[in-house]
């Protein structure tokens, strides 16, 4: 089988990948969101924390 | 973290080249059937998920206790997700192989109604500030809403679907072939890692903003500044 077969998967290719792509997506979303935001929340919580030390 | 992380693009891969790669088209389907392998896993997630959330709901309500309302709530947003991906990846599959995107039978519907309730869930608790309260009502909301599980588990016996019934989980043999039976089941394996994954890094950001006044958060916080 080659790289091309591949990707048609058989004249399915549009659905088979839209559906894997926005999985990918989804999954990807879900871990990188809390990591995100915990980085700004502990930037905001560092700023709020400085200005009451001055 | 890193451990589980290895483990979960472990199972990924293997179950990727098995489903994407070693198992042979269907014969009635073609390659289309290649979208169970997140399809399948993504709905059991769904199901999963919302009793994981219900139960730590209970104990949370019961016995107060501080971590179950974390893992509750941190759990949400990762079951809506899945609910999402298995009614899209659903649809994908559907539309070449019935003719149409949606339908509303009873699966279907039933499990329309479980991303409704995630919504719910996320939606309610955001709207209630003080987050031991929001986490009871929540609860509450998850308990009532998992009568909607057996109904999606059973619709597809209980009403003449359009969906198919079971083929893994029932106590006959599994109708699949075994070579396709196996990438199913690992990328089952890898999304349960992955929920893991993602549930603790939730969790994480939920118990920061919770305990946002509290000393040890401070320190962290005056730590990642520097």
């Amino acid at each position: 089988m080659n790289w091309q077969e591949f990707f048609a998967m058989g004249g399915y290719g549009f659905y088979v990948w839209t559906a894997y792509g926005i999985t990918f997506i989804v999954l990807v979303a879900n871990v990188v969101v809390p990591i995100v935001q915990r980085k700004q929340f502990l930037r905001q919580q560092a700023l709020k924390q400085q200005r009451q030390d001055l | 973290m890193p451990w589980l992380t290895a483990v979960f693009v472990l199972l990924l891969g293997c179950g990727l080249y098995g489903g994407l790669i070693l198992a042979p088209p269907d014969y009635q389907q073609g390659d289309s059937y290649r979208i169970i392998y997140i399809h399948v896993p993504a709905a059991w997630m769904s199901l999963f998920i919302y009793v994981v959330m219900a139960v730590t709901g209970a104990i949370g309500l019961i016995w107060r206790i501080k971590l179950a309302e974390i893992v509750m709530i941190s759990s949400a947003s990762i079951g809506a997700g899945f609910t999402f991906i298995a009614l899209v990846t659903g649809s994908l599959w559907g539309k070449p192989m019935w003719g149409a995107w949606w339908v509303w039978d009873a699966r279907l519907t039933s499990e329309l109604i479980l991303l409704f309730l995630y919504l719910g869930v996320i939606g309610l608790y955001g709207a209630i500030d003080d987050k031991r309260m929001a986490s009871r009502a929540v609860a509450i909301l998850a308990l009532v809403g998992v009568v909607n599980i057996p109904i999606i588990h059973y619709s597809v016996e209980w009403w003449n679907t359009l969906h198919q019934g079971p083929t893994v989980t029932k106590l006959d043999k599994p109708s699949i072939h075994v070579t396709m039976l196996v990438p199913l089941l690992l990328m089952a394996l890898a999304f349960k890692v992955y929920y893991l994954i993602a549930m603790i890094q939730h969790a994480r950001v939920e118990l920061l903003q919770r305990e946002r006044n509290s000393q040890w958060v401070k320190n962290i916080a005056a730590g990642s500044a520097k």
